[in-house]
């Protein structure tokens, strides 16, 4: 193994390890967060008003059948050992487990967020490549006005909006029928998560577009490409195959970012378009005041979110030889 | 508060045109001046109660009537002036997000100030504490830390502080970690100043540009939060309005009353606009090396 492998192979180590550490601090936050909100377990199965009518030894052999009793340290320990052991707890509401209904709407959440970065990158890319070919001319006015509108209307916004307008000009509303799963019902699928992808991927496109933009102009202007124009290569050529292909790094690291957001973040759209993802699961546990659902939903979210961002960093180190030598 | 200093040790050599002035003199940042002082303006004549309407009191012979003069913007489904109740929602966002930036931005500065300039025993958990905020996507961590306490402004306004105070820790740690190696702090410790005239008369002057920026920018965030909250049902409680409930209330009227969603929609994007047009605009008339986006 040569000397720079073993710096690489530390430094990966290290990136790891930081991860790890930062997911028990996640944990220790989402418990305490739990212990905050007022109310436990038993007010929780059974209602505030028969709690309070609860006699003193009912009351205390149900905080030891819960363990409440137990000082918070040992607590926390065995909920995490629960978590741990695939033990998310199980829904009042429902009567299912976490694991199961999160096992189902990871992967809905997975496929808006995939689509949605698709639909982000489409129109990221191309009007960063815009904006960047004449740097404060038109074309660049024109570019950062759509990159501009993407940031600022509120994707609760744009959703709602659409959503009434297809409904009442094409009286087409693929959401009102049940929601169908990929595996089940592709057509129809992707009919429904057709809009919440556009409205999640135009948001996007803002991020995207102001890295590409400014990663682009600082590429431009180097040496290798002048020599590129000046051997002749055709202008989207070099655009492309030399431009582009420099400024990749920031653009992946971005789009890396922003698809661990969606994993969470998507909640406001996942709620207007009734997609049952995570976010939406998160939301209906907190009306609900369902808060072991939202406790270990919320950890699995910055789980996905922490993994996302540790995979994004070492694939960057692989894709880019600046970054693996420095 | 005096912006025009941009004394970055970067910025040496460049001709000194105050910072203001160069804001002003770009198209964009002009227009974020103005759109931003209208809304500042609209709000302070809703919280002085200079409303055209009461934004709550029902009127239900006038429910779900169009624009006219009488109701610029409209009334929704209970009578009440969509106009008045669109700028008491500006006042409303507007003060959680000024509320939410300003903690976050002291908290988050002292915080990443200390770590670069100090190192080693603050830096740890400093940096421990704002990894385990970024762990989680921001929009879902403000949801479960408003939900965790009683609903008021106040308490929507703090979790808002909790989600943005890291990113203030990852902008200010950078700039002082090279500023602490910069020759001027040096020479200011050879000279045996005090460690707090350091900080407060050589290193925080020279961030500051950085943290005018960032809370621009962080107050467009706060703001499409606190109405993405509302809108979700767990923000400002009614019947105080919220531009975001407005938004959720209209989703139902819509297809009777376009304005219903239309006026609360359109103020909350020239609100945010006229904030990030301001951040994009003071980023480039405080930051020499945002400069190429005139």
């Amino acid at each position: 193994m040569s000397h720079v492998q073993t710096v690489l192979g530390h430094r990966v180590t290290r990136r790891v390890v930081e991860a790890a550490l930062t997911l028990l601090g996640v944990a220790v936050l989402v418990f305490l967060m739990l212990r905050v909100i007022p109310g436990n377990q038993i007010t929780a199965s059974l209602g505030t008003e028969a709690s309070a009518a609860l006699t003193p030894s009912q009351l205390a052999a149900l905080r030891a059948y819960y363990g409440l009793d137990q000082p918070p340290v040992v607590q926390f320990f065995g909920w995490l050992g629960n978590v741990l052991t695939g033990n998310l707890g199980i829904s009042q509401r429902t009567g299912q487990s976490v694991l199961d209904m999160t096992l189902a709407a990871l992967p809905v959440t997975i496929e808006l967020a995939i689509l949605a970065t698709l639909i982000g990158l489409l129109i990221g890319i191309p009007l960063a490549m815009l904006s960047a070919s004449r740097p404060n001319g038109a074309r660049d006015a024109a570019g950062q006005l759509v990159g501009l509108a993407a940031l600022s209307v509120p994707g609760f916004l744009l959703g709602a909006g659409l959503l009434a307008l297809v409904s009442k000009y094409f009286r087409y509303n693929p959401s009102a029928q049940g929601f169908a799963r990929f595996l089940e019902d592709p057509g129809l699928n992707l009919q429904q998560m057709l809009f919440p992808a556009l409205v999640l991927g135009f948001g996007l496109a803002a991020p995207i577009m102001r890295t590409g933009r400014s990663a682009l102009l600082e590429v431009q202007s180097q040496d290798f490409v002048r020599t590129a124009r000046g051997k002749g290569v055709a202008a989207l050529q070099v655009q492309i195959r030399h431009v582009l292909h420099n400024a990749l790094v920031p653009i992946v690291t971005m789009t890396g970012i922003q698809f661990g957001y969606l994993l969470g973040g998507a909640v406001v759209v996942e709620q207007i378009f009734s997609v049952p993802g995570i976010g939406r699961q998160v939301l209906i546990g907190l009306q609900q005041k369902e808060y072991a659902v939202v406790q270990s939903t919320v950890l699995v979210i910055a789980l996905s979110f922490v993994l996302v961002n540790l995979v994004t960093d070492l694939l960057y180190r692989l894709i880019d030889p600046r970054v693996r030598a420095s | 508060m005096d912006v025009a200093a941009p004394s970055l040790p970067a910025a040496t050599g460049r001709t000194r045109v105050p910072a203001w002035r160069r804001l002003l003199h770009s198209h964009s940042g002009l227009i974020g001046v103005l759109l931003t002082a209208i809304i500042v303006v609209l709000a302070a004549a809703a919280v002085l109660g200079l409303t055209p309407h009461d934004p709550i009191a029902q009127a239900p012979i006038d429910r779900l009537q169009g624009p006219s003069p009488t109701y610029w913007f409209g009334t929704d489904q209970f009578g009440r002036d969509i106009f008045s109740r669109s700028i008491a929602g500006v006042a409303n966002s507007l003060t959680v997000a000024v509320v939410a930036v300003s903690l976050s931005a002291v908290i988050g500065t002292l915080a990443g100030v200390s770590a670069g300039f100090f190192g080693g025993r603050v830096r740890a958990p400093v940096l421990a504490v704002t990894n385990v905020l970024f762990a989680f996507p921001p929009l879902l961590l403000a949801l479960a830390l408003a939900s965790a306490f009683a609903r008021t402004w106040l308490t929507i306004a703090m979790a808002i502080a909790i989600v943005y105070i890291p990113i203030f820790v990852r902008v200010t740690r950078g700039p002082v970690l090279s500023l602490r190696e910069s020759d001027f702090v040096k020479a200011a410790r050879v000279l045996g100043f005090p460690t707090s005239r350091i900080l407060f008369r050589h290193v925080l002057p020279n961030i500051l540009p950085i943290v005018i920026v960032q809370v621009t920018l962080s107050m467009s965030w706060a703001v499409l939060t606190e109405a993405s909250l509302s809108f979700l049902g767990l923000g400002t409680p009614p019947p105080a309005p919220s531009l975001g409930s407005m938004v959720l209330d209209a989703k139902t009227l819509v297809d009777l009353a376009w304005w219903t969603m239309a006026a609360p929609g359109a103020v909350i994007v020239t609100f945010v606009v006229g904030l990030n047009l301001l951040g994009d605009g003071l980023r480039d008339a405080l930051d020499p090396r945002h400069g190429d986006s005139a």
